[in-house]
């Protein structure tokens, strides 16, 4: 079996994606202690910290959706039927067994069937729902003025935007195990850092 | 000892007349030098009038009606407007209701009613002569100017008089071997000054009959207070006297208890603009008061008042407040049926068989409820139900009034005698030195037989003790904002705000469900993928 390596993650990709991931440990850190689980910064500062993050990492989101768009990567999250079962299958039996993975990476197709419903569920479902009630929540002063008082209550609010980091939470831990199944355990990850992948 | 500070000591003496023991400690002590330091010193407001230079006042006065009618030729309206003041009349009404409140018509848990006691308690009435029911509040020279404008701090009041001054040396308290000299009210008429801090605290510091009892935001300390106890009156500081905020005009002193401004909003007011209340912390500051870089504190502004973090704690003093009045405790004598009086490690009264058992808190934590200005009471001859804790005063409001906001309030409690028939609490006479007077003759049949008729209401002759609360809210003693709540204080499951309803509050609140799925949905994926790898490695070192 030869090895070969190819370019996939190009350089503002590889530093969206672990200044996103830094941002987003972080904020499930501090929000998971603003929402009362445990005490570790203090509850102010965990709000301070929560929010300046939120701020950056919107910052980080505009240059990311323009870079999507701009050079056509968006693509890449377009969902697909093809090979999902037989992904599935890899996972839950061919891996154990040492079958070939069904999916070869290249650069114009990185992400795997299972991955692109993935990320597009965090990009159109998690992300949407945790922005729109962390939005809401952070301008909860500014509701009376917006008109949108007797709509909304911070309670549930609240709930969404902590079902959402739940959610988040689950595939973050998902998300950091799969990387450990590809042609080694490293090589998903070596491609992030350095943008080239071996497969097989 | 300054002159000036000699002279608020001095004056303090005045309310020595609630506090008998006190009255030695705040002996006044009237100094020409002290006077001056009022008229002219830089802490007072220079008047353009001298009174000692006027004709009217060269005067030999015997009595306070004298003083009042030289008064009034000059200011030949003070009397009508102070006779529309609740300083006058005790009295005030519910616009919703229609209900007469005010000191005369309500019950508390304290001394509980000034009916048939008035000649103990108009010591603090602004006028001379009520005595009993029949007194004449048209009467304008019956209108006590100098209790709030006295400037020598000599001027004394002492209970059992009706509201006049002491117009001859006499014992006090009586066969205490201590007296209280005659006032010279020559002397007080020519040092006429605007009402300061003694003035007010003369009354408003020793409610219920002690330094300190009634308010707990409110005590002596206030007399001379650090940055610690009270941002504003700070004497090193913005030294605010109480008609600072408590603008008056035509002596109708602004803010009160009966109806509190709440929940004000919008920018802060500019002066001259009449419809402002001048008692609230936003007439000066607004209600976006924190600058923009803790402009999250400014959100809070349509929930909490600000007095819940500016005021963490109240009587942060060795004063105290007064937090339970057991009066079921009264006539219980010692072994020789003699009385007995007791005080607390901290020197404060705490039980005395004339008035019974009390409990003293210094540092309080308040109570928090949502409030929006309204407080009902329970006026002489209501009913109650004796089953249940009777609410004396209750704050109204809820968390979907938009008017409402989440108060620091001193909740009093207190054991006080009803009628189990009739359903009523019971009006009791119990200062005096006649027969009847409980503090007299330590008999309660006799005291409410009394105080009932004073107050024309029916007594059955069977008494008990209930349960009684009373609710206030607290707006003085405001600390500075180093000393503010922090977010953690109420940001937490057992915070000071545990238990008001209403309000979501990240941290206190959350939905147990979802944080029981939540967790549970990570647990099972972390558990999932480590079973996932752990067969993989199993997996790959059988085939290896």
């Amino acid at each position: 079996m030869t090895v070969e390596r190819i370019y996939v993650f190009k350089r503002f990709e590889r530093f969206w994606h672990w200044s996103q991931a830094m941002l987003i440990i972080f904020m499930l850190i501090t929000g998971f202690e603003v929402h009362g689980s445990y005490h570790l910064l203090g509850f102010a500062s965990a709000v301070e910290l929560h929010t300046i993050a939120a701020w950056t990492l919107v910052s980080l989101w505009v240059f990311a959706i323009f870079w999507h768009f701009t050079t056509g990567e968006w693509m890449q999250y377009i969902p697909t039927t093809e090979k999902v079962v037989a992904m599935i299958k890899f996972y839950s039996v061919g891996i154990f067994q040492g079958a070939p993975h069904p999916f070869r990476a290249t650069t114009l197709k990185k992400h795997n069937p299972l991955q692109r419903l993935a990320y597009l569920g965090v990009l159109l479902f998690i992300g949407p729902l945790i922005w729109f009630t962390g939005w809401f929540y952070l301008f909860y002063g500014s509701w009376r003025e917006w008109g949108v008082e007797s709509l909304l209550s911070l309670e549930w609010v609240a709930f969404f935007h902590t079902a959402a980091a739940f959610m988040m939470l689950a595939f973050l831990i998902a998300h950091v195990y799969l990387t450990t199944t590809g042609h080694t355990p490293t090589s998903h990850i070596k491609a992030m850092i350095t943008g080239w992948e071996e497969v097989d | 000892m300054t002159p000036t500070s000699r002279t608020i000591k001095a004056s303090l003496g005045v309310a020595a007349m609630l506090v008998a023991f006190n009255a030695s400690a705040l002996q006044a002590k009237p100094d020409a030098a002290a006077t001056q330091a009022v008229n002219g010193g830089k802490n007072a407001h220079a008047s353009t009038a001298d009174h000692s230079k006027f004709k009217e006042l060269q005067k030999n006065f015997k009595t306070g009606p004298e003083v009042t009618e030289a008064c009034l030729l000059c200011h030949t309206e003070a009397a009508k407007q102070v006779q529309h003041t609740k300083h006058w009349t005790w009295q005030s009404l519910d616009p919703k209701t229609g209900q007469l409140r005010g000191k005369k018509n309500i019950i508390n848990n304290y001394c509980t009613s000034v009916v048939s006691n008035e000649k103990d308690c108009m010591a603090c009435h602004a006028g001379y002569g009520w005595k009993d029911q029949s007194f004449d509040f048209s009467v304008e020279k019956n209108v006590d100017c100098l209790i709030c404008h006295d400037s020598t701090g000599t001027y004394r009041k002492l209970p059992g008089y009706a509201g006049h001054p002491v117009y001859k040396r006499v014992e006090f308290p009586h066969g205490s071997g201590r007296f209280v000299e005659a006032v010279d009210l020559k002397k007080v008429a020519q040092s006429i000054a605007m009402p300061s801090r003694s003035n007010c605290g003369s009354c408003h510091f020793f409610g219920g009959g002690a330094n300190g009892a009634k308010h707990g935001d409110m005590d002596s300390s206030l007399q001379h207070p650090g940055k610690y106890l009270d941002v504003h009156m700070n004497e090193q500081g913005l030294n605010f006297s109480c008609t600072t905020c408590h603008a008056t005009s035509s002596h109708q002193v602004s803010g009160s208890r009966y109806n509190v401004a709440a929940a004000v909003t919008g920018k802060a007011a500019i002066r001259g603009n009449v419809d402002s209340t001048p008692s609230s912390c936003q007439s000066c500051h607004g209600n976006k008061p924190h600058s923009e870089k803790m402009s999250r504190l400014n959100q809070h502004t349509d929930k909490i008042a600000c007095q819940t973090c500016h005021i963490p704690e109240y009587a942060r003093n060795d004063i105290g407040t007064e937090l339970s009045w057991d009066w079921s405790k009264a006539t219980i004598m010692d072994e020789n049926g003699k009385r007995i009086v007791r005080k607390d490690s901290a020197g404060r009264r705490a039980f005395d068989s004339q008035k019974g058992e009390w409990k003293w808190e210094s540092h309080v934590i308040p109570e928090y409820r949502w409030f929006n200005g309204e407080s009902t009471y329970k006026v002489i001859g209501d009913k109650i139900d004796p089953t249940q804790t009777v609410p004396l005063s209750v704050v109204g409001g809820s968390p979907d009034d938009p008017g409402s906001r989440i108060w620091p309030t001193k909740v009093h409690r207190g054991k006080q005698p009803y009628d189990t028939v009739n359903l009523t609490l019971t009006v009791q006479h119990t200062g005096g030195e006649d027969d009847t007077a409980l503090w007299h003759n330590y008999d309660w049949q006799k005291a409410i037989g009394t105080g009932m008729k004073a107050a024309g209401l029916p007594y059955s002759g069977q008494y008990d003790f209930v349960d009684t609360e009373l609710t206030w809210p607290i707006t003085h003693m405001v600390a500075p904002k180093e000393d503010a709540l922090t977010c953690v204080q109420c940001h937490s499951k057992n915070g000071r705000l545990k238990g008001v309803p209403g309000i979501y509050m990240p941290s206190r609140d959350g939905n147990q469900w979802l944080d029981m799925i939540g967790w549970t949905v990570a647990l099972l994926t972390l558990l999932g993928v480590l079973a996932h790898g752990a067969i993989r490695i199993l997996t790959s070192k059988k085939e290896g």
